[in-house]
C-alpha cells in the first residue's frame, strides 16, 4: 500500500498526473463573471446563485467538511443540465452534483469551488409504473415522497437511508446509499435499472434497460456509487417493492454487548434474514431515550431492534425463532411492538438516534466503518479504548446485521484541538476497521471526508484501475474533483481542510 | 451609537451549535418546498443567523427578506432529531432585525400601526371592526369585488382573506364567569384573544358551552388583553412584553386549574411567557407559571374526559393540523380524539395535515403569494379526501382555508374542532 506524495500543488499515483489543484487554493476563488453572465443566459437570473451571502449556504452538507462553490445554478431539465456542464467546461471550471446536502462524507461539497448544480427543482415523477413496480423519477426527487406516492399501489422504495425524509434519489445514487433495511434488501444499485447522464462534455446518453437484466456490462451499475465523478444523474428508474404482508418489530433488550453481537451472528447463522438488524450501545441508548421516549431500559448495555416482514406465518415463526436465539444469549427481555404506533416508536429512537446525540455536544462526528459480523465485541471493545484515550464520548448505533458500524465522536468545534483530535480518533477508528478486515465505509460514500484513507484499502494497481475508469469518463478532473481519490497530503491520514462546518458563536 | 439590548430570551452558542446541518428539516419546511433554496431553509436560516451573529455578515437586505419568508410554523423543530428551538432562534433573529434594520417607510408605518396602535387597544379593534362590517354588509364589499377596483390596486387576493366581522362582539362577555353545567369538574380561565373577539366571537362562545356542559366553570377575566404572539413573532418584543404584563395581571392563576385558549397561535406563545422574560427580572416567575397553566382547549378537555352526552353527526371530516398546536405544543393526538370521540363521525386523515396552511399570523397578508401557494396545495389535498368538512385549531387557519374554500368552490365547511363538538352536544 503506497501513495506518492509529490508536493501541495499536484498528486502522482501510479505515475498519472492529476490536474486538480488542493482545495485551499481554489475553493474561495470566485468565478470570472463570463461563467456567471454564461449561467445566467441558459438558466436566467434567478437561477443563478452567485453573491458570497447565498454561496456560503452550499458550502456545508451533513458532514463536518467544508467547501464553497463559486456560483450555484439550479436547472429544470435535462438540457439545461448539459448546457451549463457545456458551458463550464469552456471555462475549465468543474462541475459538482447537489441534492439536498444531507451527505455524511462531504460528496456534494465544492472542494475547489466551480459550479454547482442543485437538482432540488428537479424533483418530479416522470413516471409511476404500479403495475410493472418502476419509477422514473428526476435526481431531486425526495426519497420519502417516492414511496408515499408509491403507496396508493402498495409499493415503496426499499433504499432508507436516516435522511431519507430530505434526501434525494439523485443523492442516493450517488453515494449509493443504504440505510436499516440495506440487509435484506441491498443498496441502492440494487434499486436503480437505468440511469440518464449528462457526461463532462455536456453529452446526454442513457444506460441500463427498464425491466429485465441488462445485457452486456453492467453499466447503470457502474454509475451508482460513482459520486459523481463519472456523469452527472439526471433521470433515474428504479424498482418499487411490494409492502409486506406483515411486519414485526422487536426490542431485544441486553446486560452485555457481547451477547447482543453473538445474537446477530446466530440469527443469520439459522439462515434467518431480517429486514432491519440494529444495534445502540448502553450509552447511546441512554442518550436518545431521554429526548425520544422509546421504552430503551436506562440500564441495559445494549439493545437489538430487529425488524422481520414477509407472509403472516412465516413472520410468527421468525419471531419466535429470534426470541429463543435472543434469550439464549441471555436478553433480558425480548418486547415485540404491538401495533404500528409502537413499532413507528421503537424506529423513531434509531432513526433520530444521530441527532438526538446532538444535545449532548454541539457537534459529532459520523463515521462508517464495516468489519465481519463477528468481530463486532472486539470492535466496540477497542472503539471504547480510543475514546477514553483521546477523551471523548463515543456512541454506537449501527447496523449490526451487515457489521456496518457507525461510532459517533462528540465534540466542541470552539476548541480548535478537539477537533484535531477527533479527527484522529476517528481516522484510528476506521484503520482498525480495515484492519480487522472491514472497510472504510458502508455506506456515506468516501466524498473528500475519506479520500485520504482510501490508501489503506486499494493498493496502487486499484487505484489504477479506478483511475482508467475515472478517465474514461472524465480525463480533465470536470466533475466533482477531490472526491474518492485522495488528494495529496495525508498518506492515510484524515486531514481537516478547514474548522468544522458549525464554527463556534461567540456569545 | 450603543445600541439598546434586545429584552427577553437571547440564544446562546448551544443554542445553534444544537444544529448539526444534517437536512433532515429541509423536506419539513414549507419555504423550502416551495423554492428549493437552502437560504429559504431551516438549516440555511440557521446559518445565516450564525454569521450575522458572528459579525461576519451584516443584517442585510437579503438577510431580513430570508427571516421575513420564515412562516415560523415550526414543522422544523418536530422534523429535527438534535432537538433545536428554531422558534426561539428566528423569533430572536426578528427582534435583531427590528432593532438594527431600517425597513421601507410603507413597512414601517404599517408595521407601527398593526403591532403597536391598533393590537394592544380593544377600543380601536372594535373600531377598525365596524367599519369593516359597514363594508361587508352594506354592499361596498360586492361592489368593490364586481368592478375589479380591488385589483386595480393589487388587493384583490389579499380582500379575500379579511375576517367576516360578526355581528356581535364577544366584549361584552369579559368578566363573567359561567357556571358548569351538572357536576363541577374544573374551574378554568379563558383567554378570549384580541381579534377574535370581534371576528370568532361565536367560537369563543362555543368554547365555554363545550366547557361548561363538561362540568367546567368558565371565568372570562376583565382586562385581558392580546397575547401578544403576533408582536413577538414580527420582533415587537417591547409590545409583547407590556401585553404579557398586562395578562399575568388579568389572571389570577391560583382561582383556577388552567388557562385555556382556543386559538393554538395564542396557546403556543402563552406557553412561552417566560421566554418573554429573562430569568433576573420580577415578572419572569409569574411568567413561567402563567406558561405551565396554559392549555389549548383540546387538550385540556382530552384530559379532563368528556362528560356531555354526544349526538351524531354522520359527517366526514378531516383534520388539518395547526402548526403552533402541532409543532409548536407537540399536540397532536388531541383534536383527533375529541373528533372520534362525536358518534357518527367520520375522521379521515389529510395528506400532508403537518403542512402550514399558508395563514401563520399575518404572513397570508405579508406574504401574499407563498401564502396562497400554500393555501392551495392544502385545498388540494382536503378535496381529495371527500371530506365534507375540514377541522382545525386555530382562528387563522380557520381564515385561511375557508378563503381557500371560496376560491377554490370546494363545498366544504371549515371549523373550529370546538365547533363541532358544541354541534354534538346534546341540550
Amino acid at each position: 500500500m503506497h501513495v506518492d506524495c509529490k508536493g501541495d500543488a499536484s498528486l502522482t499515483i501510479v505515475g498519472k498526473e492529476v490536474t486538480y489543484l488542493p482545495a485551499e487554493n481554489t475553493a474561495r476563488k470566485p468565478l470570472h463573471r463570463d461563467v456567471i453572465r454564461g449561467l445566467q443566459n441558459i438558466l436566467g437570473a434567478s437561477m443563478v446563485l452567485h453573491r458570497p451571502e447565498d454561496l456560503l449556504l452550499y458550502e456545508y452538507d451533513g458532514s463536518v467538511e467544508k467547501g464553497r462553490p463559486g456560483a450555484v445554478v439550479f436547472p429544470t431539465t435535462t438540457q439545461e443540465v448539459s448546457q451549463v456542464v457545456r458551458l463550464a467546461a469552456q471555462h475549465d471550471v468543474p462541475v459538482i452534483g447537489r441534492g439536498a446536502g444531507t451527505g455524511l462524507s462531504g460528496g456534494a461539497l465544492a472542494r475547489t469551488g466551480g459550479v454547482m448544480i442543485v437538482f432540488a427543482r428537479m424533483n418530479r415523477i416522470l413516471e409511476l409504473d404500479l403495475e410493472n413496480q418502476r419509477a422514473v423519477v428526476q435526481p431531486g426527487m425526495v426519497n420519502y415522497e417516492l414511496t408515499r406516492a408509491a403507496e396508493a399501489g402498495g409499493l415503496y422504495f426499499a433504499p432508507d437511508p436516516s435522511s431519507w425524509k430530505s434526501c434525494t434519489i439523485g443523492g442516493n445514487v450517488s453515494e449509493n446509499a443504504g440505510g436499516p433495511h440495506t440487509l435484506a434488501y441491498g443498496v441502492t444499485t440494487n434499486h436503480v435499472t437505468a440511469l440518464e447522464l449528462v457526461l463532462p462534455d455536456g453529452e446526454i446518453c442513457r444506460v441500463g434497460s427498464r425491466h429485465g437484466d441488462s445485457v452486456g456490462y453492467d453499466l447503470a451499475g457502474l454509475f451508482v456509487g460513482s459520486e459523481g465523478t463519472l456523469a452527472l444523474v439526471t433521470e433515474i428508474t428504479v424498482k418499487l417493492l411490494r409492502k409486506p404482508e406483515n411486519v414485526k418489530t422487536l426490542l431485544a433488550i441486553f446486560d452485555d454487548v457481547d451477547g447482543a453481537s453473538e445474537t446477530v451472528a446466530e440469527i443469520t447463522a439459522r439462515a434467518i434474514t431480517p429486514a432491519a438488524c440494529e444495534m445502540l450501545d448502553g450509552w447511546t441508548l441512554r442518550a436518545v431515550e431521554d429526548f425520544i421516549h422509546a421504552g430503551f431500559p436506562l440500564d441495559s448495555a445494549a439493545v437489538l431492534l430487529i425488524e422481520l416482514e414477509g407472509l403472516a406465518e412465516v413472520v410468527a415463526a421468525q419471531v419466535a425463532a429470534v426470541e429463543e436465539v435472543c434469550l439464549e444469549h441471555h436478553a433480558r427481555e425480548v418486547r415485540v411492538a404491538r401495533d404500528e404506533q409502537e413499532r413507528e416508536l421503537l424506529w423513531r429512537g434509531r432513526k433520530n438516534a444521530f441527532g438526538a446525540l446532538g444535545r449532548i455536544a454541539p457537534s459529532n462526528y459520523v463515521l462508517d466503518g464495516v468489519i465481519p459480523r463477528s468481530k463486532i465485541p472486539q470492535a466496540l471493545r477497542r472503539i471504547r479504548e480510543i475514546g477514553e484515550r483521546y477523551n471523548f464520548k463515543i456512541g454506537n448505533i449501527f447496523h449490526a446485521g451487515d457489521g456496518n458500524l457507525h461510532p459517533i465522536v462528540l465534540f466542541d468545534p470552539r476548541d480548535a484541538g478537539q477537533y484535531q483530535r477527533a479527527i484522529e480518533a476517528s481516522a484510528e477508528i476506521i484503520r482498525y476497521c480495515v484492519e480487522i478486515g472491514g472497510a472504510l465505509t458502508g455506506e456515506h460514500g468516501v466524498g473528500m471526508e475519506k479520500s485520504e484513507l482510501m490508501p489503506l484499502l486499494f493498493s496502487d494497481d486499484d487505484f489504477g484501475l479506478m483511475r482508467r475508469i475515472h478517465d474514461a469518463f472524465n480525463p480533465r478532473s470536470a466533475l466533482n474533483p477531490g472526491k474518492i481519490f485522495p488528494l495529496n497530503k495525508g498518506c492515510g491520514e484524515i486531514t481537516p481542510r478547514a474548522q468544522a462546518a458549525v464554527r463556534a458563536v461567540p456569545l | 451609537m450603543a445600541l439598546s439590548p434586545i429584552p427577553g430570551l437571547i440564544p446562546v452558542y448551544e443554542d445553534y451549535a444544537r444544529c448539526i446541518h444534517c437536512g433532515l428539516c429541509l423536506n419539513a419546511c414549507p419555504t423550502y418546498r416551495l423554492w428549493n433554496l437552502e437560504a429559504d431553509s431551516p438549516r440555511g436560516r440557521i446559518h445565516q443567523m450564525i454569521h450575522v451573529e458572528q459579525g461576519e455578515v451584516p443584517v442585510t437586505d437579503s438577510f431580513v427578506d430570508h427571516i421575513d419568508k420564515c412562516l415560523d410554523c415550526r414543522a422544523c423543530e418536530t422534523a429535527c432529531p438534535s432537538g433545536v428551538e428554531y422558534g426561539k432562534l428566528v423569533e430572536y433573529a426578528r427582534a435583531r432585525i427590528e432593532r438594527d434594520y431600517r425597513r421601507p417607510l410603507l413597512s414601517r408605518v404599517a408595521r407601527d400601526v398593526v403591532y403597536r396602535r391598533l393590537l394592544p387597544y380593544p377600543k380601536r379593534i372594535a373600531t377598525v371592526a365596524r367599519l369593516l362590517r359597514f363594508y361587508q354588509r352594506s354592499g361596498l364589499q360586492s361592489l368593490a369585488r364586481f368592478t375589479g377596483i380591488l385589483k386595480l390596486f393589487g388587493l384583490d387576493k389579499r380582500e379575500r382573506l379579511l375576517p367576516r366581522v360578526d355581528s356581535n362582539f364577544f366584549y361584552d362577555r369579559l368578566g363573567k364567569t359561567f357556571p358548569a353545567t351538572g357536576e363541577r369538574r374544573a374551574r378554568v380561565a379563558f383567554f378570549a384573544g384580541c381579534v377574535a373577539n370581534v371576528t370568532f366571537a361565536e367560537l369563543n362562545a362555543a368554547t365555554i358551552r363545550v366547557l361548561t356542559a363538561n362540568g367546567c366553570d368558565v371565568v372570562v377575566p376583565n382586562g385581558q388583553l392580546c397575547c401578544g404572539a403576533l408582536a413577538a413573532h414580527a420582533g415587537v418584543r417591547d409590545v409583547a412584553r407590556e401585553l404579557a404584563r398586562n395578562n399575568l395581571r388579568a389572571f389570577l392563576l391560583n382561582d383556577v386549574d388552567a388557562v385555556v385558549t382556543n386559538a393554538a397561535g395564542c396557546g403556543s406563545t402563552l406557553k412561552e411567557y417566560d421566554h418573554l422574560f429573562t430569568p433576573g427580572e420580577p415578572e419572569y416567575g409569574q411568567a413561567s407559571a402563567f406558561a405551565k397553566k396554559t392549555r389549548d382547549v383540546t387538550e385540556f378537555l382530552t384530559a379532563l374526559g368528556l362528560s356531555a352526552l354526544l349526538k351524531a353527526l354522520p359527517l366526514r371530516v378531516t383534520y388539518q393540523d395547526s402548526c403552533h398546536l402541532l409543532h409548536g405544543q407537540k399536540v397532536r393526538e388531541a383534536p383527533r380524539k375529541l373528533l372520534r370521540a362525536i358518534p357518527g363521525l367520520d375522521l379521515v386523515e389529510l395528506p400532508y395535515s403537518d403542512l402550514c396552511c399558508g395563514s401563520a399570523g399575518v404572513y397570508n397578508v405579508t406574504q401574499t403569494d407563498a401564502s396562497l401557494e400554500l393555501l392551495a396545495e392544502k385545498m388540494h389535498c382536503a378535496s381529495a379526501t371527500g371530506a365534507q368538512v375540514i377541522a382545525t385549531s386555530n382562528p387563522g387557519c380557520l381564515l385561511q382555508m375557508r378563503a381557500g374554500a371560496e376560491i377554490y368552490q370546494s363545498n366544504q365547511q371549515v371549523l373550529h374542532v370546538i365547533e363541532l363538538l358544541d354541534q354534538a352536544i346534546l341540550n
